[in-house]
């Protein structure tokens, strides 16, 4: 693995050849922030959060799926950086219907964490107001479309992480939904395990543990990476 | 797994039959997703849930991620677009024994083109290339009922017959 040399944020960094702009800045404790990126999951670059700018490049680039080069010149933070992002948190919240004060995960959520960490403070975007449905017809476990994001963490893990690929996405642009097997109700899905992994990685109320009151949900994410850890060593003594 | 499919609503369906020898020909490789859809959206002119289930059983895919393809494309319909529809099969041994005219006459006599729905939204008109049934050629099917061999004056007969049968029960 070679190393690289890499100007972040008018620093000069070494990062190791391959690495993503995200995870070097993270490894520098400099903080991007992102929603649809997880670690331990494929990145997918969906949400955009994660743009940077990188000197030559006419567009900004998300840092979770662009790899470090020799001699980038990297700003994760910039006025018009900061403006797009929220930009795009604002066209979160205006798509569906993100009701922090009743929601299971007012005071835990990665969607209203970004918001007050960018200072969203009102969105200048009409509100859609469409009135989506959830689905509480699992024993343990509920989905309320109105607060998903569409960041596909659930999709990612039940398929990579669980292997059981209950979720998927239907339709495209503003109609797509998060769907189970053929878009049944989640409780008579037949590939689910009820393992809950989807409902823990998920970064709002979308997916949540029935029962919980307004605020009570709180998200273990630690599992995900203790788990890819055991399976490489699992995997490393059979080979 | 596939206990769960219920395939029994589709068994011995012509049109079923040619999305399994398409299945068959690509292998059942899962990468031939979107052919198999094709093939099948073809043939039944809309994708109903059995048949995707049984697509997915057959491909070794996972339920909601076909759902997710055949509802991302908008070539793909899953609702029938007529309240019937009408498939004539224009393989080649169809084809050679006049099934064109039969598509002719239905398109001239309805009118509807043929992958279109009748003004009046009662049916649907679709070819396919070769429902597999070339002894009954030129063959047709009219809902989920086979007919063959067919004559264009026999085919519209039949489906006007289904037209007006469906506007005495409304
Ligand atoms: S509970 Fe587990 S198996 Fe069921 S959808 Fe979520 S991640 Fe998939
Ligand atoms: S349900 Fe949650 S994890 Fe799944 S896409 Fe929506 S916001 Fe993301
Ligand atoms: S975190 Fe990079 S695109 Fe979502």
């Amino acid at each position: 693995m070679s190393a690289i040399t890499l100007t972040l944020n008018e620093e000069l960094v070494t990062a190791r050849q391959g690495q993503t702009i995200l995870e070097v800045a993270r490894e520098h404790s400099i903080h991007i922030p992102t929603l649809c990126y997880l670690e331990g999951l494929e990145e997918m670059g969906g949400c955009r959060l994660c743009m940077v700018e990188v000197q030559g490049s006419a567009r900004p680039v998300p840092a979770c799926i662009t790899k470090a080069q020799e001699g980038m010149v990297v700003a994760t933070d910039s006025e018009t950086i900061t403006e797009y992002r929220r930009m795009i948190v604002e066209l979160l919240l205006a798509e569906r219907n993100h009701t922090c004060a009743v929601c299971v995960q007012n005071g835990s959520c990665e969607l209203q964490t970004l918001a007050a960490r960018l200072g969203v403070d009102h969105v200048r975007f009409d509100y859609l107001h469409q009135q989506l449905s959830m689905d509480a017809s699992r024993e343990r476990f509920a989905l309320d479309h109105n607060r998903c994001v569409l960041c596909l963490r659930c999709v990612r893990t039940c398929d990579a992480v669980e292997g059981a690929h209950t979720w998927d996405v239907r339709g495209r642009g503003v109609t797509s939904r998060i769907v189970a097997d053929l878009d049944r109700p989640w409780g008579e899905s037949v590939s689910c395990t009820d393992c809950g992994k989807c409902v823990q990685l998920c970064p709002t109320g979308a997916l949540f543990r029935k029962g919980a009151t307004v605020g009570e949900m709180v998200k273990e994410r630690e599992f995900l990476m203790r788990l890819l850890e055991r399976r490489r060593a699992i995997q490393g003594r059979q080979s | 797994m596939s206990e769960h499919h219920e395939h029994t609503v589709l068994a011995d369906d012509p049109r079923l039959k040619l999305v399994d020898r398409a299945m068959k020909r690509l292998q059942y490789q899962p990468d031939a997703l979107i052919e198999v859809l094709h093939t099948a959206q073809e043939s039944f002119g809309f994708l109903s849930r059995e048949l995707l289930a049984h697509v997915a059983a057959c491909l070794k895919l996972p339920e909601s991620q076909v759902f997710g393809v055949a509802t991302f494309y908008h070539f793909f319909t899953l609702r029938p677009k007529g309240e019937h529809s009408c498939i004539v099969c224009t393989g080649t041994a169809c084809y050679v024994k006049g099934s064109g005219e039969i598509v002719h006459r239905l398109e001239k006599e309805l009118q509807v083109r043929a992958g279109q729905t009748t003004a009046d939204g009662k049916l649907s008109l679709g070819t396919a290339r070769c429902l597999g049934n070339c002894s009954l050629a030129p063959m047709l099917t009219i809902d989920d009922q086979v007919f063959g061999p067919e004559t264009p004056i026999g085919a519209e007969t039949k489906v006007r017959q289904l037209l007006e049968g469906s506007d005495d029960k409304s």
